[in-house]
């Protein structure tokens, strides 16, 4: 059995607020532009997957799996809906890397998608709220920032983390989206701006946190035998590994470590006998500043506490030893909830292929995505190669 | 959620709170007791939240903190007889009885914990 799957083909929408398009419009755009990149025919596609986060509650509808099959005009073929709160889309492409390692399957469209903007903010941010544990902490008041600003006090605590060190995430990866014609803001950002931007929820900013965002992203994936009929630069993925933790933040060991990022980054790691010191580039979630400080040390780039400092010596910059968020991230290239674990593949398979022009990292050859649900209660890594 | 009632697995010693169903330690060989924690902790960590959900809006800004309870588990709640100044991190706390929230346009009122320094009511850390 083969023990690799191969992504033949990428697609992505616009990511941002999208006024005057709706749900379908928007993955299928994604779809298509996946499906037209890997020169598959539609009926050589046997089931499609498609991870979103809720739908139900922002667009008022369900049921996506069969609205994809439906649009796509893809006839009969089966369809997965997953849900894994912001790792929705990780958890869709994990779905269908299975599916394929098991002889189930052959060729899979997978998306990923949301529609954020169609709500008020307030629905928003309750819909965003059940990710993390509804009952006991959003209930009481602990929206999402919240909870992220309760691990980044904590990390300046006791690894004396700054706020400029959390502000130059954003300044990063907003300098890294300016080259990414997909992202939301395709704008540079000074430190000030991010250090004198609104607050949230102290110590977060409105410029530490991702934006609300409609977006959609696609691949099309196939066992590695076949993966040649549809394109002559197929990216393989070469591990998939998942962990799951506390739902609730107050429960865990230690609020500054995500322990299913450590189980899940270590897993894939060993899976390939190989180091975070082989991988080339990283789509880290940022889903606010302190979460990429925190995956960073969580993942092995650095030790605990020192995420901050890796930053500051520019090691994560394109161009440094450990490049992350090349496409700009969650922060600017956009969070629509479920599109987001797709859309860190679509960005690391054009970092492998050579096609992510301003923004590419040369020479390439292994790429690690970490896409974390909630708080960090799901955490689901991808390795891919060339 | 009134007075703070969890757990205690006699098996590993853990308090736990909320409760639990099953011991996550020790699993089937865990047994669990119903126990009333104190109330008494102090502040793991927390945040001034200025941009809130509707139901909460009328309270921004307010102190939302990661209570840890002298037992060992820890949980979220609000810090309230509080100025947002005045909160740091390790700062003695105890819980007192609060409305919560109000559910739908029928009213339904959750009530539950909060949390206020100690020194407020004691006088002393």
């Amino acid at each position: 059995m083969t023990r690799r799957v191969a992504i033949v083909g990428v697609g992505i929408s616009k990511f941002g607020e999208l006024w005057e398009k709706n749900l379908r419009d928007i993955t299928l755009e994604a779809g298509m532009y996946a499906i037209f990149d890997s020169q598959v025919s539609g009926k050589d596609i046997d089931a499609v997957c498609i991870g979103n986060m809720s739908a139900g509650r922002f667009t008022g509808q369900e049921h996506l799996g069969a609205l994809a099959v439906d649009m796509g005009g893809l006839g009969h073929i089966p369809s997965y809906s997953v849900e894994a709160a912001c790792a929705s889309g990780g958890a869709a492409v994990r779905q269908a890397y299975m599916s394929i390692l098991s002889g189930e399957h052959k060729v899979m469209l997978v998306l990923g998608c949301e529609k954020m903007s169609d709500v008020s903010q307030t629905e928003a941010m309750n819909t965003i709220g059940v990710a993390s544990d509804w009952e006991w902490e959003g209930l009481f008041g602990a929206t999402f920032p919240a909870l992220y600003a309760f691990m980044a006090r904590r990390h300046m605590h006791e690894y004396g983390t700054t706020e400029e060190q959390l502000a130059k995430v954003a300044v990063k990866n907003h300098a890294n989206a300016v080259h990414n014609p997909w992202a939301q803001f395709q704008k540079a950002v000074s430190l000030d701006t991010v250090m004198t931007s609104g607050l949230l929820a102290d110590p977060i900013r409105v410029l530490h946190s991702s934006p609300v965002s409609d977006g959609a992203a696609g691949l099309v994936m196939c066992s590695e035998d076949i993966a040649k009929k549809f394109t002559d630069t197929p990216v393989y993925i070469e591990a998939s590994t998942q962990a799951s933790d506390t739902l609730a933040l107050h429960d865990r060991r230690d609020i500054c470590t995500m322990d299913a990022v450590v189980i899940s980054a270590r897993d894939a790691l060993k899976e390939i006998g190989a180091t975070v010191d082989d991988i080339d580039v990283f789509e880290l979630h940022d889903s606010f500043t302190i979460s990429e400080i925190t995956l960073t040390e969580d993942i092995g780039l650095c030790k605990k506490g020192e995420g901050g400092k890796i930053l500051d010596e520019g090691l994560t910059q394109i161009g440094g030893k450990y490049p992350v968020n090349t496409s700009g991230g969650l922060k600017a290239r956009g969070h629509p909830i479920g599109a987001t674990g797709v859309a860190q593949v679509v960005e690391l398979v054009l970092q492998l292929r050579g096609d992510a022009e301003k923004r590419q990292v040369d020479g390439a050859e292994k790429a690690m995505a970490v896409n974390i649900g909630g708080t960090g209660a799901t955490s689901i890594v991808h390795v891919l190669g060339r | 959620m009134y007075s703070i009632v969890g757990n205690h697995c006699t098996t590993c010693g853990t308090y736990y709170f909320p409760p639990r169903p099953v011991c996550p330690e020790c699993r089937r060989k865990g047994h669990l007791e119903e126990h009333k924690f104190k109330g008494l902790g102090k502040v793991h960590t927390f945040a001034i939240v200025r941009q809130a959900p509707d139901d909460f809006k009328r309270q921004v800004p307010y102190i939302i903190a990661q209570v840890e309870l002298d037992e060992g588990a820890r949980l979220t709640a609000q810090i309230v007889n509080c100025d947002i100044d005045a909160v740091e991190i390790g700062m003695r706390v105890r819980a007192c009885f609060r409305k919560i929230t109000e559910f739908g346009p029928e009213g339904i009122i959750v009530y539950g914990y909060k949390f206020e320094p100690t020194m407020k009511v004691t006088g002393h850390k």
